[in-house]
């Protein structure tokens, strides 16, 4: 039967690459993660019924412990995607990605007993272990973040040393307990484990904020390099393509995201970025006054304006809004205004996020204008109105060099002829930095909730 | 030199994983952004296929051996979960981009 295994493991990869290809386009995306999961049930069943080595031993405790262990983590798995709301999805997938990679860990735990003295498996195995116990340690502290549950980027004293020193010992313990198999005690390998906990909670912890999506994207890679491990260890093709194709994919994809930020990769890790620059906040407080507007005017502004561009941040999606914000452009469309949306490449937790969470409420696709396209409109432009957005449209970005988001392209709101913002209340954005664009001469702010403000300017633009 | 016996008898292998790495640039080279979220999502459903590896734990574990048994079982559970909730995500947010 091994030859129809090889089948089912060939079926596996190419629907992997298949699958991902397809997911590049909108069109086809929905139906290339479908390929995807089915590739990943052949290899799945071929494994349990086909797998067969001179240790495979079948029995029907194992049959029941490997289905049962299935139907758990389908049962839990599918519950909780179906359940959660757009807007946890970030941390939601750094979920996953942990338990992929505490998953990889566990396969290293167990092997290593058996394999001790082979050197070429050890190399894998420990390798495996370590990544995948990185990532699943990132990736919680990175789901606590996102969720809030630890909002502070935790800075211990020269962390960066520390990171390193920590990381050099992983390495030379792994290497050490990988050479020295024979003359250590087996348990070494939990040791190695603990540390390796470790240092995924010192690596992901002083990482605060807007690069949360840096690191998560980063921990993905981690996780399919942890896979690819396991493919070495028992040469299986799907596992290794699997892993790899996720591996590059997601450095790619973590690279395109440093890029839209304009910083490099290195300075997200060892930069100290999210808790903001004091100094900036200071000065910004004494460059002028902030004006605000009620919401009659804003809709008779509003109303008969030609062009309308409304730039969505985060605080759109936590206060629920996307969908009386699709209600406003649609009323607004009625009365002959033109609407699109600002989509910068960062807005949200994740790449794209606002795009997902926008589609959840309608929005048409097309209205949806990435930043180089929306750019070049400002000047025509009569309303801009930022809702729950700050550090993508921070002037500061492209006149600050002391500021930490300086370099990163920016929606250039402050061509257009006005600048609402919505906002509950004057503090700093994610990153934790003040934002000229509120004392400019053009810009109103428009204070509140953004769902009971926005719900408040849709009544009363229907009465005028 | 063990070294070069080493890339002589893994030949295969070490073609295969630099063409993998190609492959895997080239499939997201060039997608926009709106589809990034999906697209890493999707990419993470992927790499549960770190399961199959979980499997063959289980299914070479000696039958008397509880504890390799127990993390095995957690293991299947936990790449379950990596594949179920990674695939299943992305269709829901892939869902609305369909609608339209």
């Amino acid at each position: 039967m091994k030859g129809l295994l090889e089948i089912c493991y060939l079926i596996g990869s190419v629907t992997f690459i298949i699958g991902l290809k397809m997911m590049g386009n909108a069109k086809t995306a929905r139906k290339g993660n479908l390929i995807g999961a089915f590739g990943m049930t052949i290899a799945i069943l071929g494994t349990i019924f086909l797998f067969r080595t001179d240790h495979t031993t079948v029995n029907t405790l194992k049959f029941v412990l490997i289905f049962g262990a299935i139907g758990i983590g389908s049962a839990i798995g599918w519950l909780t995607a179906k359940k959660v709301e757009m807007t946890k999805m970030p941390e939601l997938v750094s979920m996953f990605n942990g338990m992929g990679g505490a998953c990889a860990a566990l396969i290293g735990l167990t092997e290593y007993e058996h394999n001790r003295g082979n050197i070429a498996a050890l190399s894998f195995i420990v390798a495996g272990m370590v990544i995948g116990t990185i990532s699943f340690s990132g990736s919680i502290i990175a789901y606590l973040k996102l969720s809030g549950k630890m909002d502070k980027p935790v800075r211990l004293p020269n962390y960066n040393s520390l990171n390193n020193i920590v990381l050099l010992l992983v390495v030379i313990a792994s290497v050490y307990v990988v050479l020295q198999s024979l003359a250590l005690p087996v348990f070494v390998i939990w040791i190695l484990f603990v540390v390796a906990i470790i240092y995924g909670i010192l690596f992901t912890v002083p990482i605060g904020g807007a690069d949360m999506p840096v690191v998560i994207s980063l921990l993905n890679s981690f996780t399919g390099l942890a896979a690819a491990f396991g493919g070495f260890l028992y040469d299986n093709k799907p596992m290794l393509t699997g892993g790899i194709l996720v591996g590059s994919a997601g450095t790619l994809l973590t690279l395109a995201r440093c890029k839209a930020m304009n910083r490099p990769l290195s300075n997200v890790i060892f930069g100290a970025f999210g808790g903001g620059s004091g100094a900036a906040a200071g000065e910004a407080s004494e460059k002028g006054t902030v004006k605000d507007i009620q919401v009659s005017d804003l809709a008779v502004l509003l109303n008969y304006s030609k062009k309308v561009v409304i730039v969505p941040g985060y605080g759109l999606a936590v206060a629920q809004a996307q969908h009386v914000i699709h209600e406003l452009e649609k009323l607004l469309e009625e009365r002959g205004v033109e609407v699109k949306y600002a989509i910068h490449p960062v807005a949200g937790r994740m790449p794209g996020h606002m795009n997902v969470l926008l589609a959840e409420s309608n929005v048409e696709y097309e209205k949806l204008v990435e930043m180089e396209d929306i750019n070049p409109e400002f000047p025509q432009t009569d309303v801009v109105l930022v809702v729950g957005a700050n550090d993508v449209v921070n002037p500061a970005a492209k006149t600050d060099p002391s500021s930490p988001i300086y370099g990163m392209p920016i929606l250039d709101v402050e061509n257009a002829k006005n600048i609402i913002i919505n906002k509950r209340s004057m503090s700093a954005g994610y990153a934790g930095i003040d934002n000229l664009l509120f004392y400019n001469s053009k810009t109103s702010m428009f204070f509140g909730d953004a769902k009971k403000a926005l719900t408040e300017l849709v009544a009363e633009i229907k009465q005028l | 030199m063990e070294i070069f016996d080493f890339f002589v008898q893994n030949r295969e292998m070490i073609y295969f994983i630099i063409l993998a790495v190609f492959v895997g640039i080239e499939v997201i080279g060039g997608v926009p952004t709106v589809l990034h979220t999906p697209l890493m999502s999707g990419a993470n459903a992927i790499h549960g296929v770190v399961i199959v590896g979980a499997i063959i734990v289980m299914l070479d574990t000696d039958p008397s051996n509880i504890f390799g048994l127990i993390l095995g079982f957690l293991a299947v559970i936990l790449g379950t979960l990596n594949v179920v909730g990674g695939f299943v995500v992305t269709d829901r947010m892939l869902e609305m981009f369909k609608k339209k």
